[in-house]
């Protein structure tokens, strides 16, 4: 492949941003203003457009299975990708045969509030462990990188004894409070606060601004990109999530969207169709919300790389 | 510093002592009580006979001698290996190449980006169910490949075909992932290392082993890092394609869903899923050191 020949150099703040528009030439150049070769650029869309159907085909075809209705056929050979007279039957189907919307409900409870105490418990946390000074400000920080190593997988047992020692199994408080405020989180804060120049808040301080002031009015303003990447993976996160929730939920009638599925797909597996509504339900807000704010979501990564 | 001088106490008024560890004791609070403290009751209960309803005792090194006669507990750990060895390599390869796909900007590309980024926003339970239709013995896959003149493949019945079908998934999955990883690393390549070695004659497999690759190699290592404690840690992928059991005979349990099976509910055997967690622990520290030496190893 001759991919590698051109390397722009154009991308550092992310690749959610769009690149100049291309010259609007007779022949098609690169960013640098050289051709591009026509049959390199056919090779590339075609290659572009192979790894789209793997990568989006699975739910198109996971849509088109849930609005095919109960007397076509899903298993037909050759597989016909569009439904022939497309309906909202299995959906209310759905709604019938388990509560999707209290899950949906349930979901986004956890979710919202997971955003809420992440961005504020970690814009605090990360405040003082970046701005203020203190006696054991170290060892704060150190408690934050050890818990942050900490592979979750090896601990949900006995976070679930704790959670039955507060009484706290089987609800959705229970299921919010481990990752309310991630050590992952609160570094990422830290960071954003380190990075800001220090001559911000001594005007303030020299003002007679307090440490709060300082931190409401001037600090917590210019790191407001990082809470929305906190913001958003707290979203994701809490929405997505399915081990610890499984451990936790015992009562189906508190079930969470995600693992209300993994029952309904233990109970009708033979019904495809039926799976395949409650899956797009689970689905369908979170692929709104990359769409409107893709840009958080890929800076994320790069954030979370570098310290995860 | 030494001594309390007047503007020493005024700062002190003005800042009161108190106000850092109140900005961070939620987080502090958190952290302790539902991360560090289950931590260290995990490392202790390893070594009692504790059950999710009876207190439990020290039993020294029962768990862990138990471990070594268990049929099930190798079978996990052998999955659970299996998995890194079949998902690591191709996570550090596919997105990058990947990656180099969606560098240019060609018109349309960040439509390309996104959508590549799709699964990865997806939450596992879904993705998993829709492969489980996908592979299902009747399913779209088998389907083509019966369009095609094949005969379909029972790749959710058999113990191996499931855990390979498994590894897929994870991989499907993380590929959007590792790519932005990969675009970032890729942006600060300098282009003229790319203009030098096409003058000198090299081709496009020459200039991708000699240029690219050794100037994103700690991004490779930090992927092949993430991606291999994320990968012998594995739960949800297997979960949901095997079933809660397992698979056939159980033979496709991993470690993580033998903790799961072992330590809830209100007969779970806490110590002993303790011990199973040690385990995981050890290793998952194990892998990243493995990593990071052999990073070191081949710079100098």
């Amino acid at each position: 492949m001759s991919v590698a020949e051109k390397t722009g150099t154009a991308e550092k703040t992310g690749p959610a941003e769009k690149a100049p528009a291309p010259a609007r030439e007779p022949r098609i150049t690169d960013e640098h203003g050289r051709r591009v070769r026509v049959w390199e650029l056919a090779l590339r869309y075609l290659l572009l457009l192979a790894v789209l159907v793997l990568t989006v085909g699975p739910f198109l075809w996971q849509l088109s299975t849930s609005l095919k209705g109960p007397t076509e056929d899903i298993f037909s050979s050759p597989p016909k990708f569009l439904p022939a007279d497309p309906t909202l039957h299995n959906y209310e189907r759905v709604s019938e045969t388990i509560p999707v919307w209290d899950y949906a409900l349930n979901s986004l409870k956890v979710a919202t509030a997971n955003v809420v105490t992440n961005c504020v418990g970690s814009a605090l946390a990360g405040y003082a462990l970046a701005r203020l000074r203190y006696r054991g400000r170290r060892a704060a920080t150190l408690v934050f990188i050890l818990a942050m190593l900490v592979p979750v997988e090896g601990i949900i047992i006995a976070q679930f004894t704790t959670m039955r020692e507060l009484g706290l199994n089987n609800t959705l408080v229970g299921v919010l409070l481990p990752g309310c405020v991630s050590a992952l989180n609160v570094l990422l804060m830290r960071n954003a606060f380190l990075n800001l120049p220090h001559e911000i808040e001594e005007a303030a301080y020299v003002d007679g601004a307090n440490v709060w002031q300082r931190f409401w009015r001037i600090a917590l303003p210019s790191v407001k990109g990082t809470l929305a990447v906190v913001a958003i993976f707290a979203f994701m996160g809490a929405w997505d999530d399915f081990l610890w929730p499984l451990i936790v939920l015992s009562d189906p009638s508190r079930f969470t969207l995600t693992i209300g599925l993994n029952y309904l797909h233990g109970t009708f597996a033979n019904d495809e169709r039926l799976v395949a509504a409650g899956t797009i339900i689970a689905v369908a807000p979170l692929i709104v919300l990359f769409a409107c704010l893709q840009r958080y979501f890929f800076r994320g990564v790069g954030e979370g790389a570098v310290k995860g | 510093m030494a001594s309390p001088t007047a503007s020493g106490t005024r700062r002190v008024r003005r800042q009161l002592p108190t106000s850092p560890w109140l900005f961070a004791a939620p987080g502090l609070l958190i952290t302790g009580a539902f991360i560090l403290y289950p931590f260290v009751s995990t490392l202790v209960n390893a070594f009692t006979d504790r059950r999710t309803l009876v207190p439990g005792e020290f039993v020294g090194l029962a768990n862990f001698r138990e471990l070594l006669h268990d049929d099930m507990f190798w079978t996990g750990l052998r999955n659970s290996t299996l998995y890194v060895l079949g998902v690591v390599p191709a996570l550090v390869l596919l997105p990058l190449l990947l990656a180099l796909l969606v560098q240019k900007n060609i018109p349309g590309i960040t439509f390309f980006r996104s959508a590549f980024y799709t699964p990865v926003v997806a939450s596992i339970v879904v993705v998993g169910l829709i492969w489980v239709w996908l592979l299902d013995e009747r399913g779209l896959v088998n389907s083509l490949l019966e369009t095609v003149g094949a005969s379909p493949v029972g790749f959710l019945s058999d113990q191996w075909l499931i855990l390979l079908s498994a590894m897929a998934v994870t991989v499907w999955k993380g590929l959007g992932y590792y790519m932005i990883i990969y675009l970032a690393a890729l942006a600060n390549v300098p282009r003229e290392l790319h203009e030098a070695a096409a003058v000198d004659g090299a081709g496009a497999l020459r200039r991708f082993l000699t240029v690219t690759v050794p100037a994103v190699r700690s991004t490779m290592v930090l992927v092949a890092a993430l991606s291999s404690v994320a990968a012998f840690k594995v739960f949800s992928e297997v979960y949901l394609m095997a079933g809660p059991s397992g698979g056939p005979a159980g033979e496709d349990t991993t470690l993580v869903m033998l903790v799961q099976r072992t330590g809830t509910g209100l007969t779970g055997r806490v110590g002993y899923a303790s011990a199973i967690s040690v385990v995981v622990f050890v290793v998952t520290v194990a892998l990243m050191l493995l990593v990071l030496r052999a990073d070191r190893k081949e710079e100098s």
